[in-house]
């Protein structure tokens, strides 16, 4: 793996920590990036940590562009040496999965899918050899996911999943984007799950909605006062199935203002989790039940 | 107040922006001609980074309940006061009761409306800029609608007359020629493809707004073969999901180049053979669809100079209206 460094014009630096997605690429690009916010260089504007890369922003009238690369190779060494914990926070994301309001968007836009005769779901299900719908839910929700990168459009999460590449589920993206996607739909596209935070474009296969809003510009949301955005890199998620009625409850919940997701404190070892993986996981899902 | 009679295209209020929150998604926003819209607000005694109007192709009508001074700059969009023509890059009054309306487009693509005083919508995360994908900022988070009432903050309302000279008024030439640095994926793409990139003459897509501007009419570019890197997908241009810088030029599938501007999306998942540099995002924002354009390779040291040479027609804008 060779972190690779480029300027993106004059005011930005991207740095490939490797070309393909790995949990040890995107660890290397978040203590490469929070030993850049510990040093606060004067001239970078902003640090946006990315799935396997990251991308520093600066101004080039604070600090020349060669000055601020060597400053930042220069931090590659100080965290290497960094260890790879990380004290984060898991969250518990309810998904009402095959739902109708992805269905119908599904069938709306099915001549742009591979499989026009199937659902997403389905699709995903038979492509990655797993049972049936129930299987791809067990799969999918079974074990928990990093979020490795926010961005696209306000507040919206790449997840990235906790198991061996083998047991990863790929999907490839729509043959052609669709022009909607219903708010809060769970998607993936490659090897990532996405929570899309706004209604828009998309070309993830949706599984599935949650009925926890996860970006709220108005900031009337209950649990995105403080902020927005709910999600940031590095936050850990685990999917909990529900049904129709638990979906409308809490709707009805989050609209009422009662409604608050549960998110608890937990220690995230990359060495522990290569050592063992279902054994870290149900160490990090079982913070939920504390 | 300003009462909105009618909207324009897609007229939304925007200041100089909201750095700071595209590690979340949520891009800077503001102005896409920054110039422009600098020069409107030191026209009629504003701050540089005051919030105006930017008006896309087509102009609002707007009544004014109180008197104000007001500079129309940017796109030529010749300005009106109860149905006489105002000279554009020049300060002059509306009276409370007039009605501001535009004539028909002539060049540029848009216009900045600024009002002395500045359009005083909230402050959201350091800005009143608009970002309408994600509902935030601006007026309600949107463009404007007939029936809207905007507030305007209190001015002296001096200056009329005061004029941008000439030399000063920074347009795209024909065709348009954008300075881009190579870098990002650059490696991604064939030797002969770098070169057909530069040497061909690309036309404005109608797919072009302030998330990006989409470019055709070039050359397909060939990529470097390769074993698509896990979590990559399968495209040639596919690459895992990554940052895209403010400018950055991608390429998807190899067909048609598009360059992010002020509402960027702040990533995905096709590679970028480089960046429009910093001095020229505010010509893009007054490219036309079909307009001809070609790229120009930059390097760094060109690319600094380029910046301060802007930053330059910007101080001499502000000597000249002292």
């Amino acid at each position: 793996m060779t972190t690779r460094y480029t300027f993106g014009g004059d005011e930005h630096i991207f740095v490939e920590c490797s070309d393909e997605m790995s949990l040890d690429a995107f660890f290397r690009g978040m203590s490469i990036t929070n030993a850049l916010r510990d040093a606060q260089i004067k001239g970078v504007t902003e640090i946006c940590p990315a799935n396997a890369s990251f991308q520093v922003r600066f101004d080039p009238d604070v600090i020349a562009p060669d000055e601020m690369m060597r400053q930042l190779q220069a931090l590659e060494a100080v965290a290497q040496a960094a260890p790879s914990t990380l004290n984060t926070r898991i969250i518990e994301v309810p998904v009402y999965y095959n739902d109708p309001w992805t269905h119908e968007t599904g069938q709306r836009f099915r001549e742009r899918h591979q499989d026009p005769t199937s659902t997403d779901i389905e699709y995903t299900a038979r492509i990655n050899n797993l049972d049936g719908i129930e299987g791809f839910i067990k799969a999918h929700s079974g074990a928990p996911w990093f979020v490795s990168m926010v961005g696209f459009v306000a507040g919206l999460p790449f997840l990235y999943q906790m198991v061996d590449r083998d047991r990863q589920i790929q999907s490839p993206k729509y043959l052609r984007p669709r022009t909607d996607t219903p708010r809060l739909t769970v998607g993936h596209g490659g090897c990532f799950a996405c929570i899309y935070s706004v209604r828009g474009a998309g070309g993830y296969q949706m599984f599935g909605i949650t009925p926890m809003p996860i970006y709220d510009p108005n900031q009337t949301t209950s649990y995105l006062r403080d902020f927005m955005c709910l999600f940031k890199p590095g936050d850990i998620v685990k999917w909990k199935p529900i049904g129709r009625e638990e979906y409308d409850h809490t709707v009805a919940e989050v609209d009422a203002g009662r409604w608050q997701p549960r998110i608890a404190p937990v220690t995230f070892s990359l060495e522990e989790f290569r050592k063992d993986i279902d054994g870290t996981n149900a160490r990090v899902m079982e913070a939920l039940n504390d | 107040m300003i009462n909105v009679l009618k909207p324009g295209l897609s007229t939304t209020v925007q200041d100089l922006g909201r750095p700071g929150y595209y590690h979340i998604g949520i891009p800077t926003s503001g102005g896409m001609d920054t110039l422009s819209l600098a020069a409107a607000n030191l026209l009629v005694g504003n701050d540089a980074g005051a919030a105006v109007l930017e008006v896309v192709f087509l102009g609002p009508e707007l009544e004014f309940t109180a008197d104000a001074m007001v500079a129309v700059t940017g796109a030529d969009l010749p300005p009106k006061v109860d149905g006489v023509e105002q000279a554009g890059w020049t300060a002059f009054r509306v009276n409370k009761g007039q009605v501001l309306s535009f004539g028909y487009l002539k060049k540029g693509a848009r216009a900045y409306i600024a009002v002395s005083g500045g359009i005083d919508v909230p402050v959201v995360l350091g800005s009143r800029s608009t970002y309408t994908l994600g509902a935030l900022g601006g007026y309600l988070g949107r463009k404007l609608a007939a029936g809207d009432v905007l507030p305007v903050g209190a001015s002296a309302a001096d200056g009329e007359g005061r004029a941008v000279p000439y030399h000063l008024r920074r347009m795209p030439g024909a065709p348009a020629e954008l300075r881009m640095l190579p870098g990002l994926y650059w490696h991604r793409i064939t030797e002969e493809a770098g070169a057909t990139f530069f040497e061909d003459t690309w036309k404005v897509a109608p797919e072009a707004d302030r998330i990006g501007y989409r470019f055709k009419a070039g050359r397909p570019l060939d990529f470097v073969p390769r074993t698509p890197p896990f979590g990559a997908g399968s495209d040639p241009s596919n690459i895992v999901d990554a940052c895209y810088p403010y400018g950055s030029v991608q390429v998807p599938s190899g067909t048609e180049p598009i360059v992010l501007h002020r509402d960027a999306v702040s990533g995905g998942g096709y590679m970028m053979i480089g960046t429009v540099v910093s001095a020229d995002m505010d010509l893009i924002g007054q490219l036309q669809p079909h307009t001809p354009t070609r790229f120009v390779k930059v390097t760094m040291d060109q690319a600094i100079f380029a910046r301060a040479d802007r930053r330059n027609t910007l101080r001499a804008i502000a000597a000249a209206l002292a």
